[in-house]
């Protein structure tokens, strides 16, 4: 080959990448979809109607494969007891897997204490669940980026790249994360993500009886979920870490930790 | 069935997923690099600034630096999970996160220390391959040190007086770009923590200076320790080779290391003035606003870790060896002491910021205690135990040995 031909060649051949990544640039197939019908998850617990039941928290586990003897879970549900001298009682045994079978708080270390019918001033549940940030810490910290933001809100895990460090769950505010006992590598909800991306409900929101967890979109101005959160008064956990949490409570209580 | 159960109990309201997720090993970590950082900050101080009464042990806290420097990742790389993906924090770095800058760091730092230890050792080789160049018959040991020193020399041989002025040069501006790297080496591990805002005790923008000043602090009494233990070894063998003419005697090795003990512990008292004043000035900060989280920091400060903060960190680790070495006419026998002790001292305080910054619990509501295992039952409970932090705190004396072999680190001759 000539040297004019090689460059010939040359330019033709940057040409054609050019050519090419433009034209990636500008028809992105997800992109595309997503301008089209764009979508922002979000979760609405409604604390009035939980009632404790953990069947969310038994079928997480079992949807996610999270051993169900482990003493760590995707989602949980607190008992709040406050009684009528102002004392807090809180506790989530085994995550309340099983839902809450006695009446007696757990202290942890062994320790239990039993609360007086007519002490209790008002007692109510909260069920927590991983909060979507819009800003999540944990993405943030992650040093090898196994874990990141999808374009729909949700923040997942990748099991293959996460190295184990444990960053991530000392940035996370709410304790939502931990190390998978069988992965051996952090480990979070991430609303079905596997159920919701084909249209179906997470596994908590199908199992709670009382329809105290419901999923939406809150970009669609139609979803149900979405127009709660617009129309009425909703909270959401923890606002002060600034880091935009995406599930939103109604009846949350300055009690809720 | 979860690891961290192991070590972890839980008391009133906490989180399910909450445990002592950074034990031991994450104690080691900042404790380590602090030591590297510390140590090149104290040789950097003869070559930067040119402080001859620091000459001594400048060049040996050089070569210990590059030992620590090679055990300052492995705490961490011990601690992950996943311990085989490690590279890939230098294959897809996430620069938003202060880990991931921990490759560039790390690799910048070394090759600064190891140029910096060349240029100071390299009329060394070169005289040292000569020698064993003419010389007619090598033992085994000449040949492998004949080769070492011949791979070393990198091909450069020139060392007449303008040369080896050049080298001096150079000496001083790795010197002087070093101690900003060193800083930033562990600045960054302070970072590490001080930028986590969900955990109220770690975050803090003093977290990086507080680390700095009790790196330098713990670098140089690591330092001055090892100087000492080495010196009494040379007396012991010097005892024994008197009648020898080219070796030193007793008295002489006394005079030098007491010389320097009392010039570097000068160094150490001022530095570790500033650390603690910066410690100080965080609790005191801390207790002043009292913001929402102060309630349960109260109770793990002045509660729960009482004895790990004020008895065993503040009075043992720091006011106690400070009077010691304040206290005129410091003799070896003092010293040694006083620098265990504040050598303790640094440790507690990594203990008291990695533990103690996990042992309440996110809810503000509940605690969560730390039992270091002591007795290894699986390979978990070892790397993550007493065993485990031992190992790794006596890796760097091992390497040093090695590294002493190469450099000549004990150079009386030239010192005195």
């Amino acid at each position: 080959m000539n040297r004019r031909g090689f460059l010939k060649l040359s330019v033709k051949g940057l040409a054609g990448i050019a050519l090419a990544k433009g034209l990636d640039e500008i028809v992105r197939p997800q992109e595309g979809l997503a301008a089209a019908k764009p979508v922002r998850w979000v979760f609405l617990v409604d604390t009035y109607k939980c009632i404790g039941c953990g069947f969310c928290v038994k079928a997480c586990k079992l949807e996610n494969g999270i051993p169900y003897e482990a003493n760590v879970s995707r989602t949980w549900v607190e008992r709040y007891v406050i009684t009528k001298d102002g004392q807090v009682f809180a506790d989530t045994p085994k995550a309340a897997r099983d839902g809450f079978t006695t009446t007696r708080i757990d202290l942890g270390m062994g320790k239990y204490r039993e609360i007086k019918k007519e002490e209790i001033g008002k007692a109510f549940f909260v069920p927590k669940i991983c909060n979507q940030c819009d800003k999540p810490p944990c993405v943030q910290v992650c040093p090898v980026g196994a874990t990141y933001q999808t374009a729909d809100g949700v923040s997942l895990v990748d099991r293959k790249w996460c190295i184990g460090c444990g960053y991530c769950i000392m940035a996370c505010p709410y304790g939502m994360r931990f190390f998978h006992p069988v992965y051996q590598v952090a480990e979070k909800c991430n609303f079905c993500y596997h159920r919701i991306t084909k249209g179906i409900n997470p596994a908590c929101v199908l199992a709670c009886p009382m329809s105290a967890r419901r999923i939406g979109n809150i970009k669609n101005p139609e979803d149900p979920v979405a127009k709660v959160i617009m129309t009425q008064r909703v909270e959401v956990h923890k606002p002060e870490y600034g880091t935009n949490p995406q599930v939103y409570f109604i009846g949350l209580s300055e009690e809720v930790r | 069935m979860v690891l961290e159960e192991a070590w972890t109990l839980k008391e009133l309201f906490v989180y399910p997923n909450e445990y002592i997720y950074w034990s031991i090993q994450i104690v080691m970590y900042p404790f380590m690099t602090g030591l590297v950082a510390g140590a090149f900050v104290l040789s950097s101080l003869y070559h930067l600034f040119g402080i001859q009464r620091l000459k001594d042990i400048a060049r040996f806290s050089l070569v210990f630096s590059f030992a620590l420097l090679f055990v300052a990742p492995l705490p961490l790389l011990f601690h992950l999970l996943q311990p085989q993906r490690n590279y890939y924090v230098f294959m897809t770095p996430h620069f938003t996160s202060a880990i991931a800058a921990f490759g560039v760091v790390f690799f910048v730092y070394a090759s600064i220390v190891a140029s910096e230890l060349w240029f100071l050792y390299r009329k060394y080789f070169v005289e040292t391959s000569l020698k064993l160049k003419n010389q007619m018959s090598r033992s085994l040991p000449e040949k492998i040190k004949y080769l070492v020193c011949t791979v070393l020399t990198l091909g450069a041989y020139d060392i007449d007086e303008s040369t080896l002025r050049k080298d001096q040069s150079a000496i001083k501006i790795l010197a002087g770009v070093g101690v900003p790297v060193a800083c930033f080496l562990h600045g960054y591990a302070g970072f590490i923590f001080g930028s986590v805002k969900a955990n109220a005790l770690w975050m803090t923008p003093l977290m990086p200076v507080i680390f700095i000043m009790s790196a330098i602090v713990s670098g140089v009494a690591l330092c001055m320790l090892t100087y000492i233990i080495a010196m009494e070894i040379k007396k012991f063998v010097a005892s024994r080779k008197r009648p020898f003419p080219p070796y030193p005697s007793q008295e002489e090795i006394k005079g030098v290391e007491v010389h320097v003990v009392k010039m570097t512990s000068r160094y150490l008292i001022f530095f570790l003035i500033f650390s603690i004043s910066l410690e100080l000035l965080d609790l005191a900060f801390r207790g002043y606003t009292a913001v929402k989280s102060w309630d349960i920091l109260r109770s793990i400060i002045y509660g729960k870790d009482f004895i790990n903060i004020f008895i065993l960190q503040y009075t043992l680790g720091n006011l106690l060896p400070f009077i010691l070495l304040l206290i005129p006419g410091l003799t070896i026998r003092r010293a040694v002491p006083s620098l265990i002790l504040v050598l303790f001292g640094v440790f507690m305080m990594r203990w008291n910021v990695v533990i103690g910054g996990q042992s309440f619990s996110l809810t503000f509501s509940g605690y969560l205690h730390y039992h270091l295992p002591l007795i290894p039952y699986d390979y978990e409970t070892f790397k993550e135990g007493l065993f485990g932090a031992l190992l790794i705190g006596a890796l760097p004396f091992f390497l040093f040995w090695a590294l002493s072999k190469i450099f000549p680190v004990f150079d009386l001759k030239e010192s005195h």
